[in-house]
């Protein structure tokens, strides 16, 4: 379709009109675009252009990858269910080791739970999410951490219920009034709830954790939580059984880059090494057969 | 366009050139039907070719019917549908009342005198003649003649009016199956429940329509601009004695008009009165043929002078669009006297679109009007040629549309497999609607399976077309732009018709050319003639005898003087035998006379004269010397004098001849004559013409003695021609006078009656002599053709000259070179074809090059073989031991022949890519070959304008028949060694921007996708889009398509001077070497193994989708958006890595779309996500890692293959131009070696 360009010069004719005088006096213009003459950037890769590339890459992603995998400070300790189906409560085998001075986050977590189904994903009514005041049921466990006192009596761990979701989940541009104002009970309360926000917060894959509450640090030198035994009294109110799902509780640090995942480092170190690695290759063979490619450069 | 002429079907018969013509229904089925459809839509674009093969398919239209007519003394309308009963399986939206033509009018009026019944045979009645009445007057015997009706005079070029343009301009977009294949796919995402909203593949498809429909319908305005332009052009009408001004719409067929000096003519008139006193006029079809030489008209003998009292019909026949040709008839009723009737040719008809020139005002009566003349008839659409990467992307198109359907078939399959777990299916969080649980099983399977085509329907890139389409629209610009084909003697540069075939110039196989005109340049110079027996040269010091000297001719009987009278014969043959004109010009003296004769030209006599240092060249032929040549022996052409010619003797004297008939040159019959009455009152004709065509005709006992110089001149590689005469007794005259008189006057088959009289005419003639002209071959043809070869293209001459001619002429231009062993198949005198190759031929030695040299006689035997099975047999033979030679010589070819070996090469195994060059009008069916459009086969014309020599700078030449070739042809640049270029340096780059053009469109579709077919194992076969649906509209249109389409349009992966150097580059792409197979998987691995990488380095770091460092996670969108952006990111970067031109627009525009993705992220839908993603450390990270890990492979190749590309291209050349510059050629041709030294460009 655009090739068929029209011009009426040559297709009918009609150029008749104006005469034949004005017909061709089209010199090319001699400019460096119109002669593809442009000047340009001619990068040639060859193993000499490469070859330092290779050894930066290397040599920056190793390190980063080694401090990717070292800087794990956080610790996950997942337990894995036991008995889903009912509520249970689960003490700690082994005492906790926590960064004393950091947030401890739990979280929750599913497994084969499609919620990235589209039949889900589809029921999600972002309208009604951004301000229509609709209820929706929200079914969740509830979840209380004990600390087992030395002496036996179960002090409650404050869980912070806030700073889960996305702050930009949470201000909608159509919620008028700020979250408390909703309801006093804010434990309960429609969409606005964090944990429903949190929950509403589509996760990718079947088998997923979501942030639950944040263990807020001590002021001082306090660890958050100090080594000892905890135990955990989960209500069950969401039934897995029926998928074949399982759950889990997770208790975590943060680092910067965020939960603990080894992928990364193991990642970068693996490609910085491979980089570095053919690097070398790279270097041999360039030294190698060195003249010969100069020879062909230098005949261009 | 007229109502009157809605469904009207002209029958134009095209005769191919050269094949026999007989009589009755056979013949009629072996001419070409052309049926231009639609004359309403005002484009004869859809114009039909139908090859009607059967007789039974056209012959009762036009045996059966013709024989009816005579009967029918009214002559209204005489087709009822039934009549055209067997055209109709033909498909010929015939409307019943409307279809009759305004064409039967075959009958002249009844009281047409008797005198023109008798020759007009009963078949001659046909359907295709109009009659038109001059002025509107009727002739007065014929009261019942009612006016037919004819098309108005207005142009519609234009395709679509306000009212149709929507629906029309749809209809025709949505017939592309790309399109139509997205606008299924938008109805079904429109009606079934599909994952992604209409819009994704609304969006761009509507995108692509608008501008399409934009862009047509401004194509549309522009037409419509222009159509007005001309409709409205205000005309002067003859009417009742008064002059009306109309506009030029309205003028209506009969209606007599005036044009003055410099006007074009409205429509196609009939010369009836010119200002000029020896009743020419002189025309110049530049717009029409871009023939700028003045052409001279004749007006119809004997009409009166007072056009008042004109009281004519005109007969002519039905519009056909071939411009230099013309039959008709003029009745001119007087009262008391038996009307007179005079033929019509080309030579009394004005063309529409060309320009009154030298001549103050003409008179003239319109035959043809609108659509119906000749300049609209040929207009022709083009028509849309398929080139082979359009083939090769529609097989890959056909592999992903497989890749779609099973990655569909098995996210379907699995589904259900998936959800036949108890649990899965529908657990209670997730309960199916009440309508999902009611639908059929298999319905739902069906709409999954739709659904899943929808969601993947991505992998089949929309926007390519257009990108495609882009990048040919505007990289044929760089072929217009370039100076370097920019030509200053002609003001003109190369000429893009077809832009479709851009990237054909880039695998090109086989090069199929022309020689006079496009090897040689077509202009002669006289070298020596011989005059009975004896052999003259010309010296240019030349003492004695008016530059004549005598040398010593192989016969070396008497000295010159004996032969004195022969020679003034000679002499004068030459100077009368031709159709040269002088113009006058009063300010100018006696003495330059032959300078002056540059704007004349005789298309009316075409005839064979043809002059090298004016600018007349009527005709292409071979014309040895030409008046002003003859000045310097004393012999000069005075001109015409109404119809005597005056010639200056050597002694100075006038004579005058009445100039009688002129048989005109054809290339059939190879010759041409005139006949003329000297003071004396002898009549005789003058006949020259190629030694084949004379040498038969002449006293044979003549022949020897001439015959020796004539070979021996044409292994130096000139053209001959040989002049003979006769003397015409009255007798003779007279029977030659009322045959030639009659044949004019026919309208059927005019060309063949006068063909048999010319030929009983010219017979018995003696011999005089034969001339020797050379004709220099082009600049820098021998480099030309030599890089040609060295890009492993197969040259092909294909000439209608003589096989010793031909072969000099190869030997010049370095087609064949010293070692090349030359195979030839020729037809002996005997009749037996002389086979020296046929037999068994081992093809052992590789490094052996074989030239092969076959004429049209042998090749008529090879390709007309009698048996069916012996025909093919032969033709393989044949084509076998042609592809195996490195060059291929075809003399003494018809012109349709040409067309027949074009034809065969491209239609052998592996339909090779063909390339057509050509000049004028013996290769237009060459050229033309390639609009049967079934097969590619580029064509490439030279303008015949090229051919000037540096002699004409003052005033270009052309041909006659230049323009008809350029209007065909796909390209045209003005000179021969052009085509280096355009082939070697715009041919390569074009092929391979556009090869990776398509590849990296596929590639950066099916990484695209991938991923969102691999998150279907993860989200449970359901359909759930990995990507927001912005991104699914936006990736094509937005992020991806600039970089590509600049890289494009301005990528020199070698730079173009290396290019040049090295034809051997050229290779290295031959045979769609970037689109095949193996090219096309190594991109489809690269897309398979970008695609996993990206899903599953995502899919890992997602193992904890905390990734943010207040600990929050994140969900599906945000894995979309990570893979997406590591999707843009590596695709665009793998792309600056193939970048090897990196020109400021590559950068703006790389580097511009980049920034660019990342501001739009902020604004869509998904909220937030792409900021929040940003603000993770680890996404960053994993960003980085997988872009660099991708591109990682892709370097490595490239470093490892590093010893490629110029370097390799240099090791490999070097024997071959290496041989070619030392070129001590066979010694019989040291005049041929002059033509390419450097310094002869400059000489001349």
């Amino acid at each position: 379709m655009m090739a068929s360009s029209y011009t009426a010069k040559e297709e009918d004719g009609h150029i008749t009109v104006s005469g034949p005088g004005a017909l061709r006096s089209r010199k090319p213009e001699n400019t460096a675009f119109k002669q593809q003459r442009l000047p340009a950037w001619q990068p040639i890769l060859t193993a000499g252009t490469v070859l330092p590339a290779f050894f930066i890459i290397g040599l920056l992603f190793i390190p980063i990858g080694i401090g990717l995998f070292i800087d794990y400070t956080g610790v996950d300790a997942s337990s894995p269910c036991f008995n889903c189906s009912q509520s249970f409560s689960w003490n700690s085998s082994r005492p906790f080791v926590f960064d004393p001075q950091s947030n401890v986050y739990v979280y929750y977590g599913l497994s084969n739970f499609y919620q990235n189904h589209r039949r889900y994903v589809k029921s999600r009514d972002d309208s009604q999410l951004n301000g229509d005041p609709k209820s929706l049921m929200v079914r969740r466990n509830t979840l209380e951490l004990f600390y087992n006192d030395p002496n036996g009596t179960k002090v409650q761990i404050l869980l912070n219920t806030t700073g889960i979701a996305w702050w930009t989940d949470k201000h909608p541009i159509n919620w008028r009034r700020p979250v408390f104002d909703l309801d006093a009970d804010e434990g309960n309360n429609g969409f606005i709830n964090e944990d429903f926000i949190v929950w509403m917060r589509t996760a990718a894959l079947p088998t997923f954790r979501k942030l639950y509450r944040i263990i807020n640090k001590k002021s001082g030198m306090v660890p958050t939580l100090p080594r000892g035994n905890y135990s955990l009294e989960v209500v069950y109110n969401y039934p897995v059984r029926s998928f074949e799902g399982r759950k889990r509780m997770i208790l975590s640090t943060i680092s910067w880059m965020g939960g603990k995942n080894p992928f990364l480092g193991i990642a970068y170190i693996t490609v910085g090494s491979v980089c570095f690695f053919l690097g070398v290759v790279l270097l041999l063979i360039h030294h190698k057969c060195g003249n010969r490619n100069n020879n062909a450069d230098i005949s261009n | 366009m007229a109502e009157g002429s809605k469904g009207r079907v002209y029958l134009q018969q095209v005769f191919p050139l050269g094949t026999d013509k007989t009589r009755g229904g056979e013949v009629l089925c072996s001419r070409e039907v052309a049926f231009p459809l639609k004359p309403v839509e005002g484009l004869i674009q859809t114009e039909t070719r139908l090859f009607c093969s059967s007789a039974d398919c056209v012959t009762p239209l036009f045996v059966g019917e013709t024989h009816q007519l005579p009967q029918r003394t009214k002559h209204q309308s005489v087709f009822s549908p039934s009549t055209l009963g067997p055209l109709s399986h033909l498909q010929v939206p015939l409307k019943a009342p409307t279809v009759a033509p305004a064409s039967a009018h075959a009958t002249p009026s009844p009281g047409t005198g008797t005198a023109d019944k008798g020759p007009l045979g009963r078949d001659e009645r046909r359907v295709d003649s109009r009659t038109i009445c001059v002025g509107h007057r009727s002739s007065s015997n014929n009261e019942a003649f009612i006016p037919p009706k004819f098309c108005d005079n207005r142009i519609v070029s234009s395709k679509y009016t306000v009212w149709n343009f929507l629906p029309k301009n749809l209809f025709e977009q949505f017939r592309r199956i790309a399109n139509f294949y997205f606008l299924i796919i938008f109805l079904v995402q429109v009606i079934v429940d599909t994952p992604t909203s209409p819009v994704t593949s609304g969006l761009p498809l509507f995108f692509v329509i608008t501008v399409t429909a934009i862009k047509q319908g401004y194509e549309d305005w522009l037409r419509h601009k222009a159509d007005n332009e001309v409709n409205k052009y205000p005309v002067t009408v003859l009417e009742q004695g008064r002059r009306i001004q109309k506009e030029s719409e309205k003028i209506k067929v009969g209606d007599v008009l005036e044009v003055d000096e410099d006007e074009t003519f409205p429509c196609d008139l009939i010369l009836l009165q010119s200002s000029r006193e020896d009743d020419t006029c002189f025309v110049t079809t530049a717009s029409l043929d871009g023939e700028s030489n003045h052409k001279t008209h004749y007006i119809v003998p004997d009409t009166e002078k007072d056009l008042e009292s004109l009281n004519a019909t005109i007969e002519c026949e039905q519009p056909q669009p071939d411009l230099y040709k013309f039959v008709g008839r003029m009745h001119i009723y007087k009262t008391d006297q038996e009307p007179a009737v005079r033929s019509l040719g080309p030579e009394n008809l004005l063309l529409k679109g060309s320009t009154l020139k030298n001549t103050r005002r003409i008179c003239g009566v319109a035959i043809y009007t609108g659509m119906e003349t000749k300049m609209a008839l040929n207009y022709q659409g083009k028509s849309q040629k398929r080139s082979a990467v359009e083939k090769s992307i529609n097989a890959f198109l056909l592999v992903y549309l497989c890749i779609l359907v099973s990655k569909a078939l098995v996210c379907t399959t699995l589904k259900y497999v998936w959800q036949n777990k108890p649990g899965q299916d529908e657990p209670w969080y997730n309960e199916k609607t009440k309508r999902e649980k009611d639908t059929n099983l298999y319905l739902k399977m069906f709409t999954d399976f739709l659904s899943f085509m929808v969601l993947f329907n991505f992998i089949i890139p929309v926007s390519m077309y257009v990108t495609v389409e882009m990048q040919k629209f505007l990289g044929s610009f760089f072929i217009t732009w370039d100076k370097d084909f920019f030509d200053p003697e002609i003001k003109e540069g190369a000429l893009v018709n077809t832009s479709d075939l851009n990237e054909e110039l880039g695998q090109v196989e086989y090069v199929f050319t022309d020689k006079t005109g496009t090897l040689t340049q077509n202009n002669m110079e006289f070298i020596e003639c011989c005059i009975d027996g004896f052999q003259y040269k010309y010296q240019d010091a030349g003492t004695d005898l008016d530059g004549f000297c005598v040398t010593d001719g192989p016969v070396n009987k008497v000295q010159h003087k004996a032969g004195r009278e022969k020679e003034e014969l000679f002499l004068r043959a030459l100077c009368l035998c031709h159709t040269v004109q002088v113009k006058e010009s009063p300010e100018q003296g006696q003495g330059q006379r032959d300078g002056l004769m540059d704007q004349v030209d005789g298309l009316g006599v075409d005839g064979l004269g043809r002059m090298e240092r004016g600018s007349i060249r009527p005709h292409r032929s071979r014309e040895a010397l030409s008046p002003p040549h003859l000045m310097r022996y004393g012999f000069t052409f005075l001109g015409f004098e109404s119809k005597t010619m005056k010639i200056l003797t050597r002694d100075n004297d006038v004579e005058r001849y009445e100039l009688l008939h002129v048989l005109n040159f054809d290339p059939v019959r190879r010759r041409m004559s005139v006949i003329v009455r000297s003071k004396s009152g002898d009549t005789l004709l003058f006949c020259k013409g190629a030694d084949s065509s004379i040498f038969p005709r002449v006293r044979q006992e003549e022949v020897e003695r001439i015959r020796m110089n004539v070979e021996r001149n044409a292994t130096e590689g000139y053209r001959t021609l040989c002049v003979a005469y006769k003397y015409l007794n009255a007798e003779e005259y007279a029977q030659a006078d009322a045959g030639l008189r009659e044949a004019r006057l026919a309208l059927q088959d005019r060309e063949e009656k006068l063909m048999a009289v010319y030929n009983q005419v010219e017979t018995g003639m003696s011999l005089i002599g034969a001339t020797a002209v050379e004709d220099r071959l082009q600049e820098e043809a021998a480099e030309t053709m030599e890089a040609l070869q060295g890009a492993g293209m197969k040259v092909w001459v294909l000439t209608g000259d003589k096989m010793e001619t031909a072969k000099s002429t190869c030997y010049a231009c370095r087609l064949f070179q010293r070692n090349t062993e030359l195979l030839e198949l020729t037809k002996m005198e005997a009749g037996g074809v002389r086979s020296d190759c046929m037999s068994s031929w081992t093809w052992s030695s590789a490094n052996h090059d074989y030239g092969f040299i076959i004429d049209g006689a042998t090749l008529s035997m090879v390709l007309n073989s009698s048996s069916e099975s012996n025909s093919s047999r032969y033709k393989n033979l044949f084509l076998q031991i042609c592809q195996n030679c490195t060059s291929v010589l075809c003399c003494r070819m018809a012109p349709l022949q040409k067309a027949q070996i074009v034809k065969m090469v491209k239609n052998s195994k592996g339909s090779p890519i063909t390339l057509s060059i050509g000049d004028g009008a013996n290769d237009v069916s060459m050229i033309l070959e390639a609009h049967v459009g079934l097969v590619r086969n580029l064509t490439l014309k030279l303008t015949k304008r090229s051919l000037i020599t540096v002699s004409d700078r003052e005033n270009g030449i052309k041909g006659k028949e230049g323009r008809q070739a350029v209007r065909n042809s796909d390209y045209a640049i003005p000179k021969l060694k052009h085509l280096k270029k355009l082939l070697l340096a715009h041919g390569h780059l074009y092929y391979v921007r556009i090869a990776h053009l398509v590849q990296y469109f596929f590639y950066k579709n099916l990484c695209f996708i991938l991923p969102q077919f691999l998150y279907q194992f993860f989200c449970g076969y359901s359909q759930q889009p990995l990507y927001d649906a912005a991104y699914l509209t936006m990736y094509n249109i937005c992020f991806t398509s600039m970089p590509i389409l600049a890289y494009s349009l301005l990528e020199q992966h070698i730079c173009m001077e290396v290019l040049l150097d090295n034809a051997t580059l050229y290779r290295g792409i031959a045979k769609n070497g970037m689109l095949r197979w193996r090219p096309f998987f190594y991109w489809t691995l690269l897309g398979v193994f970008h695609g996993l990488l990206f899903f599953f380095g995502v899919r890992y770091l997602f193992g904890n989708p905390a990734l943010q460092d207040n600990g929050q996670v994140f969900g599906n969108w945000s894995y979309g958006t990570i893979v997406f952006t590591v999707l843009v990111f590596t695709v665009t970067l793998k792309l600056a890595l193939d970048t090897r031109h990196w020109t400021w627009i590559n950068h703006f525009v790389i580097w511009g779309s980049l920034a660019f993705y990342v501001p739009f992220l902020k604004q869509q839908r998904l909220y937030f996500v792409f900021a929040n993603m940003l603000s993770s450390v680890s996404a960053w990270l994993v960003i980085i890692l997988l872009i660099l890990l991708s591109l990682l492979p892709e370097i490595l190749l490239v470093v490892f293959r590093k010893p490629r590309g110029p370097h390799a291209g240099q090791m490999k050349p070097v024997h071959s131009s290496a041989g070619g510059h030392q070129s001590p050629r066979s010694s019989a041709r040291p005049l041929l070696m002059r033509t390419f030294s450097d310094e002869s460009n400059t000489v001349l």
